[in-house]
Formats: C-alpha cells, sequence, structure tokens
C-alpha cells in the first residue's frame, strides 16, 4: 500500500470506511428474522425488514472516491447504498430511521434500506433496479453541464452485474456524446445476484466497455483505500476540469451475500476466505499503524462509530411510524385525492 | 398572436414557444427533434433556442427517459421525446420505476418534474409495433398524469398544463391527428383533469378521447338525426379523469357508453364504466378494439378500428 496522503487524511478515510461497516453490523443484526426470498424464515419481529443488501468488505470504494465530493456535487447509487450516502455525508441516525421505517427517516419510512438516499447531500438516492441510476446521473450531469453550475460533478456507482444492461452501454455514450461531467464508478464485487459475474460477461467488464467509447477508465485495488483515493482524486479532477466522463474499475469482493438473509451457500468457501485476507479495512488499520498512527487513535474511532451507531438504533426503536396518511402523501399533485 | 387557425403540431411548437419563452428551465430532449420532430411537433425549436435546449439524442429511449429524470431531479424540466409510444416501451423501468415513484419513495425529497410525449394510437398501414393504444397502462401506474388530446386548442393548452404542472406527465397525442386544423387561442392553458363536454343531450352519454372523438361526433350527428340526443364528452385527461363531469352525466342520462382506440379488454373504458355504474346505477357499455395486434393490410388493419356505424348501434341498444 501507498499514500501520499496529508497529515490525518488516513484517519479520515479509516473512520468512513468503519462507520460503514459498523452501520452496516447493526442493521444485519436488527434484520434478523427478516423478510427473505431466500429460504430463510419469515418474521415479524425485525426491526429491518425487507431486502437489506450489505456492502461489507466494499467500504473502501466510497470512503477513498466521496472523500473528493462536495455536498453540492450529485451522487447516484445501487441497491447496496449505505456505505454511499454515509460517505457522501448523510446523517447516520437519520439512515438508521430510514431502514427501521420510521417517520424520522430521510424518507419517512416510504424507501427503507433499497430507497436510502439524501437529497440535502446531493445523494440522489439507492436504487431497486440494477443500471437504473446510469442514465439518471447522466441526466443529472447533463443538467449541470446545461445550467452551469460552476464545476460541479456526477458521480455514479454501479455493480459489475449493471454492465450487461442496456443502461449502462446507453449512460456511457451519451456521456462521452455530450462530454458530461460525470465518473463512473463500478463496484466490482464480483457477484450478479447469485449468481458469478464472471461467466455471465463477455471480454474485460467495465473498463473495456467504457475504453470501447472513448472514455478513459481506471482500473484500481477496490480493496485499497489509499489506491481508491489517489485514483479517484486525478479522475475527479479531471472530471471537474472539464474534461468529460471518466471511469473508475474498482475490484472489490462482496462478503455477504445478495441480501442479509443470503448465506452465499452457492459460493466456494475458499472464495471467501482469500478475499476476507484483503479487507479494506484491516489493510487500512495495517497501513495506518505502520505509518506511525497510534493504535489507541483507531481503537478511539472504532469506538466512537461503535457508539455513534448504537445511539442510532436506541433512537431509531424509539422513533413514531409514518402516519398512515403519508401513504397518500408525495404520490403527485395533480390529481392529489383521486385515489380510485 | 391570441387566436389563429393552428394544426395540432403548431398548437404543440406554439405552446412549446410559450413555455420556453417563460422559463429557461424547460428543455426538449428526444431523437430527431433538432428537424422538428417527425411530426413537426418541435419543428423550428432548435433554430429559435439552441442545441443546447432542443436536444437531438441517440436512440437511446432508455437514457432518454432517465436522462429526463435525472435532469429533472437537477432543476430542468425537460420535456422527453419518445416518438410513438410503442417505443416508449424501450424506457420503460425510467417511467414507471423511476420518474412515477421517485417523489413517493424518497419520501418527497425530490419532483420530478418531466412531460414525456408519446404520439399513440393506430397509424395508417404501420402493422403492430407502430400502432398501440396503451393509455390504459399509464393510468393505471400512480404517481403520474395521462394526457391525450383530440384537438388544436387542447393539444396547445393541455401541453402548457402539464409543462407547468411539476408532476411526471405522460402526454399521448395521436399519430394521425397532426395536421388536423383548428382554431387556437394561445392565451389559454386547459386545465388538467378537466373534461370537454361536446355535445349536449339527455339521452345518453358518451365518454371518449384522442382521435376516436371525430367518429364519436359523426355518431352523434347521426343520432340527433334520429331524435337520440347524446351528452358528448370528450375525457380530454385521462389521469386524473374529471369524475364530476362524467358521473353527473350519467346520473341525468342514466346510460354510459365508453368507445376508444384501444383494445377493449383491460381498457380504461372498463374504469369509467365500473365507476360510473358503481356511482349513479346506470347501464353501461364499452366500445374498443377487438384484443388483437393491429394488422398492416387495410382489411386487417380494420377490424381494429371502431367506427360510426359500431358507435351508433352500439348508442341505440343502450338507448333503446
Amino acid at each position: 500500500m501507498e499514500s501520499n496522503l496529508p497529515p490525518h487524511a488516513g484517519e479520515v478515510l479509516y473512520r468512513v470506511m468503519v462507520r460503514i461497516r459498523a452501520f452496516e453490523n447493526a442493521a444485519e443484526t436488527a434484520s434478523q428474522g427478516g423478510v427473505s426470498a431466500y429460504g430463510q424464515q419469515a418474521g415479524g419481529a425485525a426491526k429491518v425488514r425487507g431486502p437489506l443488501h450489505l456492502s461489507t468488505g466494499q467500504e473502501a470504494v466510497p470512503a477513498g472516491v466521496c472523500a473528493h465530493l462536495r455536498t453540492s456535487d450529485y451522487l447516484t447509487s445501487t441497491h447496496r447504498g449505505h456505505g454511499h450516502t454515509l460517505a457522501k455525508g448523510a446523517d447516520l441516525t437519520r439512515m438508521m430511521c430510514e431502514l427501521f421505517g420510521k417517520a424520522t427517516g430521510f424518507n419517512g419510512g416510504k424507501g427503507g434500506s433499497m430507497h436510502i438516499a439524501d437529497f440535502s447531500v446531493g445523494m440522489l438516492g439507492a436504487n431497486g433496479v440494477v443500471a437504473a441510476g446510469l442514465p439518471i446521473a447522466v441526466g443529472a450531469a447533463h443538467a449541470q453541464k446545461l445550467l452551469k453550475r460552476s464545476d460541479d460533478i456526477t458521480v455514479c456507482f454501479f455493480g459489475d452485474g449493471a454492465i450487461n444492461r442496456g443502461p449502462f452501454l446507453e449512460a456511457l455514450n451519451w456521456a462521452r456524446v455530450y462530454d458530461l461531467p460525470v465518473l463512473f464508478v463500478c463496484e466490482d464485487n464480483r457477484w450478479s445476484a447469485t449468481t458469478a459475474s464472471g461467466p455471465m460477461t463477455a471480454g474485460d467488464g467495465a473498463s473495456a466497455r467504457a475504453a470501447s467509447m472513448d472514455i478513459a477508465a481506471t482500473q484500481v485495488d477496490g480493496n485499497d483505500v489509499f489506491a481508491v483515493h489517489s485514483a479517484a482524486q486525478r479522475l475527479v479532477a479531471e472530471v471537474r476540469s472539464g474534461a468529460g466522463p471518466r471511469l473508475l474499475h474498482a475490484l472489490t469482493y462482496r462478503v455477504k451475500g445478495h441480501v442479509s438473509v443470503d448465506l452465499a451457500a452457492y459460493r466456494d468457501p475458499a472464495e471467501l476466505a482469500a478475499a476476507l485476507e484483503t479487507d479494506p479495512i484491516a489493510r487500512a488499520r495495517g497501513h495506518l499503524l505502520d505509518t506511525g498512527v497510534a493504535a489507541a487513535t483507531l481503537d478511539a474511532i472504532e469506538n466512537a462509530a461503535r457508539d455513534e451507531v448504537d445511539t442510532a438504533l436506541a433512537v431509531a426503536d424509539a422513533a413514531p411510524w409514518p402516519e398512515a396518511s403519508a401513504a397518500f402523501t408525495d404520490v403527485q399533485t395533480t390529481g392529489a385525492g383521486q385515489w380510485l | 398572436m391570441a387566436v389563429t387557425t393552428l394544426s395540432y403540431s403548431e398548437a404543440a411548437v406554439r405552446a412549446l414557444q410559450q413555455e420556453m419563452d417563460a422559463d429557461p428551465r424547460v428543455v426538449v430532449l428526444g431523437e430527431d427533434v433538432g428537424r422538428g420532430g417527425i411530426f413537426g411537433q418541435y419543428k423550428g425549436l432548435q433554430q429559435q433556442y439552441g442545441a443546447e435546449r432542443v436536444i437531438d439524442t441517440p436512440i437511446s429511449e432508455a437514457a432518454i427517459m432517465g436522462a429526463g429524470v435525472g435532469m429533472a431531479l437537477a432543476g430542468l424540466r425537460p420535456v422527453v421525446e419518445m416518438r410513438v409510444v410503442d417505443f416508449a416501451l424501450c424506457g420503460m423501468d425510467e417511467l414507471v420505476n423511476q420518474a412515477a415513484k421517485n417523489r413517493f419513495m424518497f419520501g418527497g425529497q425530490g419532483r420530478v418534474p418531466l412531460v414525456a410525449r408519446m404520439p399513440g394510437g393506430i397509424w395508417d398501414a404501420s402493422a403492430a409495433q407502430h400502432s398501440q393504444s396503451l393509455e390504459a397502462w399509464f393510468a393505471h401506474l400512480p404517481g403520474v398524469v395521462v394526457v391525450s388530446p383530440s384537438t388544436p386548442q387542447d393539444n396547445h393548452g393541455l401541453l402548457r398544463a402539464a409543462l407547468q404542472c411539476g408532476d411526471p406527465v405522460v402526454y399521448i397525442e395521436h399519430k394521425t391527428l397532426w395536421g388536423l386544423r383548428g382554431e387556437v387561442d394561445d392565451t389559454l392553458v386547459v386545465p388538467l383533469g378537466q373534461a370537454a363536454r361536446v355535445r349536449e343531450g339527455n339521452a345518453l352519454t358518451l365518454v371518449s378521447w384522442s382521435k376516436q372523438m371525430q367518429p364519436c361526433a359523426a355518431a352523434c350527428d347521426a343520432l340527433a338525426a334520429e331524435g337520440i340526443a347524446v351528452d358528448l364528452i370528450d375525457l380530454r385527461t385521462l389521469w386524473p379523469w374529471d369524475r364530476e363531469t362524467v358521473l353527473s352525466s350519467c346520473a341525468r342520462t342514466g346510460r354510459l357508453l365508453v368507445v376508444h382506440e384501444a383494445v377493449q379488454a383491460a381498457g380504461f373504458g372498463a374504469e369509467i364504466a365500473a365507476s360510473a355504474a358503481e356511482a349513479t346505477g346506470c347501464r353501461v357499455a364499452r366500445l374498443g378494439a377487438p384484443r388483437i395486434p393491429v394488422g398492416y393490410a387495410p382489411v386487417l388493419e380494420a377490424q381494429s378500428r371502431v367506427g360510426v356505424d359500431a358507435i351508433v348501434a352500439a348508442a341505440k341498444k343502450l338507448a333503446g
């Protein structure tokens, strides 16, 4: 691992990753007994219900990329969006409230984990449809260009499964045709739901497809937060300068199953074991210790994250449910009230 | 300009000019819009407003619709051109799961003020993939407004209203109405959700929209000659639909016939008929196309057309 970060910048990245991990670990525990289409027992006792897509092991990508973003930059996400949302600056407690389905959540309990969003920090939403964020991202970037909004940019996270859907190709072509300020970030975690992506993907993947459309692509070890940070720093600067779209292809690994209740029994245990040896948080901790950061400093970061998450769980648990009448708001203004 | 004679397509151009003049956030994106659109419904706009506001796009319906969603979230008011309703299906996730759901799903954090124009209906000799009437699909979809104008005046006034309303709008012009000429008062904005009473009568309520208003009006003339006075209503907006105008007429006449070009089965006529029967106890009947794809040869295409004679016969049966 290499980094030439300013003092404490490494600790900041470490803190972002640790908060994501702590948040998702807590959410997973709170989802036990939840609804499943993967053979686990359904139950109403879970605090976090419905599909919960965890990004355990992928934390280095949002931490390294979002370190270069401003609040006024836009971000679109995938169904695995907790890490992106936290890294973009969303409030952790309000996120937990949304996962609990409470009125105090970002979406008032209307979206849950799969639609986590905080528009106030430019995070335009996690999405339940693979590749759906890509066309939305190029539209947001197109608006930034037309509205001449300083040098704001849009960052679009998507997975390796998304590159086999048409909207990926349409969006990349669109971004290049209009030379839009958009950074595409492929979080290549090697799995498409419960199917390995490799055998389902012709050619060399996201970066090769971007190159075919004259979009400069950079491949990076997505479990090395310093490498992601460094690559993203250059790409974000290029996009901000008006050079047009860029693609970052981050090679990482999906440690958990597709959803929290998916035990991923279809996967070779050796593959997981190998991946765990490159855990991005452990690697970053080792590197920071090597560069002279005190263990106590890193321990304090971890403890603070756990405390913050514990508080968020308590707040979310105590928070009120939405009023039933909220089911009828935010649908549409034209014809509001005409429900039948 | 005020009152002048315009075609259905020219009326749309005029509406866009007025809205683009009034609001710099209004942009147009779609295939061939720089050349005026395939029906002339954007004629001259790129020359007037520039290629940055009237944006020629690749053939990428998913990206056109999805980019429209992103543009709307970022503060623009896009008019999204889908060429024909049949092609809008290539951007269906972007319309159904994204545009229609965004505001609710994210708890009102964002809104999608987007107008998706998708010409519908039978286009002469254009066969199964260029002649569909899919308005009922969209009326079934919470979160969107569905509009289908039948006259140049309404195409002007409803398009302006659609652009001003702030919700995602599915705007279905008819593929063969573009040349229809009529007087247009360009100071008018036609309110969404308000039907128009085109003929007055007490024997029967007849509800239709879009191109089908023409055979319905002809049928009303034929029925009037036989002493049957029909209350003919142009729905204009399918969602929200004008329950008050339709149901008050049904309560008065006691009989409702809904006529549409779309396939009759699971069509929007069923929704209106059921609502009227529930609310007023009136007798109802529907008249639409058989559940077959539209054929190419004239004799085959004719099987999908609902003509004046069929409307007259259905009305007499109901009134008798």
